[in-house]
Formats: structure tokens, sequence, C-alpha cells
């Protein structure tokens, strides 16, 4: 039987025979942990391990992104944990000011399609936009790659979801991203591949691709996959400077577990209802629903297509008295980008609060917490009870966040 | 083998007030953000289940050795370890349930934490309740109402390299034990 494409990239990985079930041993091509997990990957090493606590410092990183710059003596601690231990070890530590990990291995060309990376991170999936397989995992197994450059995995199963239909302006990849989810619900996927094919999928940009894939954690998967195209292929020869770059594939006849298809004709924009990410409706069930804040930003939707679709709608009008609008760019790049072309200035005229790159609103970054009782629309990936403080987060695109904003309660974009 | 295959507790069903299965309990809920940078086991144990409506006193309740029965899709979200950790440092003996999160799972099984699949143990009502004595053999999956004495069908053996790991006490003592 062939294998799929996410059993092959396990397969090139390891010296076992690869098969869906079976526990399989692979080398690993990166491993991270960020500010969050790592001081505990630190303390791991140093207790199992007298010397030689990292297998290859080149292929090893700390990612500071969560509470970055840290806002709080323990996450300040942590820090300070990793970087003294990346100084002893000769490991790169991509600082508070650079944003994102999982962005930064997409956009420094360290992560390349068909690698495996693994990090203290479980949105790692999102490497899947690149065609390669990405896992979030706790600072166990991290301390444990960081150690041997090694890990095991049991080989998933991989459903197949083909999309059916095209995307139209103001929808955008994260009400497609919503639309699957709510088909495949918070367990649809659990313990498995998945596999996104068709013609809405093919169109997406590599900004819409990062979106998708974030949110097969969402849908209880291991790693999501969307074959690279050609310019998914140029970007990561760009940016890695490396010309032998190929898509990785399936075989003709490979096998999945299940085919599911999603027709988006006639979609309209999605919203997650409080408190579960899979709890989708149309944006227009809720219209109306007055709110207090709005946060752009995350690894789903903190890229530059997401600030320039927020920008325009926003350009030369005010977001409405009393609502709070918060951003944080996912990279360093991606501010420098909003620096450089104006769009700093759109969102500061606008009302928007831009902060420095980084997870931001998400967890407990420093600019997400909501108050008892607090409406906010985020364009993140979780919705949580509790996660981003006390009030209801309800996640939509960067489009309906926008236009929310503007008349203070929730807004389908089609009507601006 | 060292380390007990045959595990007996006292259980917590984790129902809410209408009795129903919790399922898709996230870690944010099992050990909230407000905690992460909190890196010794014994500091950890007294925010389990702290954000989740209806258990926020588990931690007093509990007692070592007890069992944590769940529904499924256990431990959705976040990679954090601590989600873990926070039951072990309260001497939880094994948490078995209907699915787990797909991290959550990798996390119990690499710190030898015993996490035991049992399809329907929850969601089929009348087959357990908090309170009564559960009898799991690890190896076999066999499971046990023991204050009943009926047999728990679903149940389903550790796979083989989560009873290595277990064997040997986590990942780490067990990479001793096979890589160069």
């Amino acid at each position: 039987m062939g294998k799929t494409v996410i059993e092959k990239i396990i397969a090139r990985h390891s010296r076992e025979e690869v098969a869906p079930g079976k526990v399989v041993w692979v080398d690993i091509d990166l491993r991270t942990a960020r500010d969050f997990g790592g001081a505990n990957v630190v303390e791991h090493l140093s207790r199992h391990y007298d010397k030689d606590r990292v297998a290859n410092f080149s292929k090893t990183f700390f990612t500071f992104d969560c509470v970055a710059p840290a806002n709080n003596i323990p996450y300040a601690n942590n820090q300070q944990i990793c970087r003294v231990f990346a100084q002893q070890q000769g490991i790169k530590v991509f600082d508070v000011d650079q944003g994102i990990g999982s962005h930064l291995l997409i956009d420094k060309g360290l992560c390349l399609p068909g690698y495996i990376a693994v990090g203290t991170d479980s949105h790692f999936n999102i490497l899947g936009a690149l065609g390669a397989l990405g896992q979030g995992m706790g600072d166990v197994d991290i301390a444990f790659a960081f150690k041997t450059g090694k890990t095991w995995f049991e080989v998933p199963e991989t459903i197949k979801v083909v999309v059916k239909g095209k995307l139209f302006p103001p929808l955008s990849s994260k009400d497609l991203t919503l639309a699957i989810l709510k088909r495949l619900g918070s367990k649809g996927a659990l313990g498995k591949a998945i596999e996104f094919c068709g013609e809405a999928i093919e169109s997406l940009s590599l900004d819409g691709r990062i979106t998708l894939t974030s949110m097969v954690t969402e849908m209880g998967g291991i790693a999501g996959f969307i074959t690279p195209d050609h310019k998914v292929l140029d970007y990561c020869r760009a940016r890695s400077g490396r010309g032998d770059i190929e898509a990785p594939m399936a075989d003709p006849n490979a096998h999945h577990c299940q085919t599911i298809e999603v027709d988006i004709t006639g979609l309209k924009p999605q919203i997650s209802l409080p408190y579960r990410p899979s709890n989708v409706v149309d944006v227009e069930e809720v219209e109306g629903e007055k709110i207090d804040s709005v946060f752009l930003g995350s690894c789903t939707n903190g890229r530059w297509e997401d600030f320039k679709a927020v920008a325009s709608l926003l350009k030369g009008k005010r977001v409405f008295g009393g609502v709070m609008f918060k951003a944080v760019p996912a990279t360093k790049e991606v501010y420098g980008r909003l620096l450089r072309e104006g769009l700093t200035e759109v969102l500061f005229d606008a009302g928007v609060i831009l902060n420095s790159a980084g997870c931001g609103g998400c967890a407990s970054g420093q600019v997400g917490m909501t108050g008892e009782g607090e409406v906010q629309l985020s364009t993140g990936n979780r919705n949580f009870k509790g996660k981003q403080g006390a009030g209801k987060t309800f996640l939509v695109s960067p489009a309906t966040a926008a236009a929310s904003a503007l008349y203070g309660k929730i807004t389908s974009p089609v009507k601006l | 083998m060292k380390r007990p295959i045959l595990i007996k507790g006292r259980i917590w069903v984790l129902r809410d007030k209408q009795g129903r299965a919790i399922d898709d309990i996230d870690t944010d809920q099992i050990y909230h953000n407000a905690h992460l940078a909190i890196t010794e086991l014994e500091k950890m144990g007294q925010f389990a289940l702290g954000n989740l409506s209806g258990w926020e006193d588990f931690p007093q309740r509990a007692r070592p050795r007890d069992i944590l029965v769940v529904g499924r899709n256990f431990g959705a979200g976040s990679s954090r370890q601590q989600a873990v950790d926070c039951f072990r440092s309260l001497g939880i003996a094994l948490i078995i349930g209907e699915s787990f999160g797909a991290i959550y799972k990798r996390n119990a099984i690499n710190s030898g934490f015993p996490l035991l699949l049992c399809l329907g143990i929850v969601s089929q009502s009348g087959k357990v309740n908090s309170g009564v004595i559960l009898e799991v053999n690890l190896s076999t999956g066999e499971t046990y109402n023991h204050t009943t004495g009926q047999k728990i069908e679903g149940g389903e053996p550790f796979s083989r390299v989560q009873m290595e790991i277990y064997q040997a006490g986590d990942l780490f003592e067990y990479g001793r034990t096979i890589l160069p």
C-alpha cells in the first residue's frame, strides 16, 4: 500500500519501517524551546545529563515569544535561565524582540518542506504551511530532543480534507479554517494527521496557509499538511539560500483513513463563540452583540496580510468610541514592514494600540487579559474559558475584527 | 518489572453538576497559564483543575493513590507539561479516560505517568461514580469496579513504548537503555 505524504516524511527520518499506528524513532531536523517551557527543559537537561547536553547546537534554538519582554519576575527568571544555558552550549536565542518562534523558523529559512521540527508550542503544526511536519511537545520530550536529536512517533493515520469551491473577499483563510473546524469538531482529527487539498487550498498564500495549519491543533490533529506550491517553494529557496528544495509528495496509491469534503460555496464570515474554538456559526447569527475589545495577532493571524486587511478597512476611520483595539505583529519583520509601508500610521490614526512582536494576546501575554464581563473579539486560535482572562472571547478573521471594531459590535465585513 | 502493573484506588469522575461527562477539558482548565512559570513539581499540585468549574477544590479533596476518570479529548490545547505534572505532584496514581489530547498523551507517557484508554467508561451511564474503588491492569487493560465486582469493558492495554517508558521510570531513563 502507498504511503501518505506524512508517512513519507516520517519514513525519510527513520531507519524503521513506517506504517500508521506503529511507533518509530525519528531523527529531528529542528528543536526549539520557548520562554514557556524553556526553563523546564534546561532543568531536565541539567538534572539528567552531566555533559553533552545538546546533540547539535546548530539545530537547536530558544525562542522567546510568550511573554516578551517579560512583564513578571518568574518569566524574566526563566528567560534568563535559558539565555545563560544557551550561551554555555552555543545555542542561538531568538530573543524577546524577534517574535513568534514557529514563524521565525519559516521566515529565517530554517524550516523547509519535508522537515520534522518540534518545539514547546502546541501550534507547531503551523509548519505544515510549508509542507513540513511540526509537532508541539512538552518539556520532557523537548529536553530529550535537545539531548539526542531524536524522538518517538506513533505514526498517525491521515485524513484527507478536500475543500470544494472558492474563497472570495472579504472572506479569508480564517473563515475557511473555522468552517473546516466546525465540520471536524474538536476531536475530528484526534491523534491523526490532515492533508488539505482542493482549489481554495491551492490558492492560499503562505500567510493563509499558516492560518489554516495553525488550527489543526484545535481539530485535535497531530499535523496538518498543504503541498507547497511554486510560490511557497520560491519563498523557502530565497529565505534559506538553497536551490535544492522540492515539495514532498504522497505515493499515488496512498491510503487515507478518511476523506472529508467541505463545500465552501456561498460561505459567509465565520465566528467561534465562547468557550470553544469549534463552536462556529455565521457572523450574521450574532451580529449586533456589543464588544469591548479587539485583539489582532497570534500565530494564526499576525502576519503581513492580516495587518494589511485590517489597515485597509480602518484607513481614514476611527475605531468605535470605547473599544480597545490591541495589535501584535507575529514577527519583528512584519512590524518593520508595517513601519516602512505606512501602516503603523494608519493603525495609529484609527486608534489601534500597536505592540512589539510576539504571541501578545494569547495565553498570559502582555496585552490580552480580559476583565469580568468584557467581550473580546480575537483573531487568535483559542477561546477557552479563562484563557485570556475573565471575559468572553470570540474568534474571528482580521476583516471581521476590523469591521466590528468600527461599529463597536459584532459586524460582518460583508456590510462594509 | 519494577513498577506496579495493577493499580487500585478510589476514583474521581470528572462530571459536571448535571452528572454529564465533561469532554474537551483543555490544559488551561487543568493548569491555568497564570502558573506556568512554576518549575518545581511539589508546587504544581495546588493548581490542579483550578480553572474547571465545580472542581476547583480538587487538590484539597484528592489523596495520594486516587484515580482520575475523564471523558473525551482530556488535555486538549497547549503543550504544557504542568497539566500532567500537577497530578503527579498530588500523587494521583492513574488517569483513565475515553480519549486524550495528542500532546497530553505524549507528555504523560514520557514522564512515566500512567494514562489508560477506556472507551465508554464515563459516557455509558451507571458504570462508575466518584468514590468507588477501581482496579486496573496496565498491561492487559482489564478494568474492574472493585466496589461492585463488575468488569468494565473497553480498557486498552498500554502500548509497548508506553510500558517500556513506564518501567524505565521516564523518557530520560528509557533513552539510556535504547540509545547509544
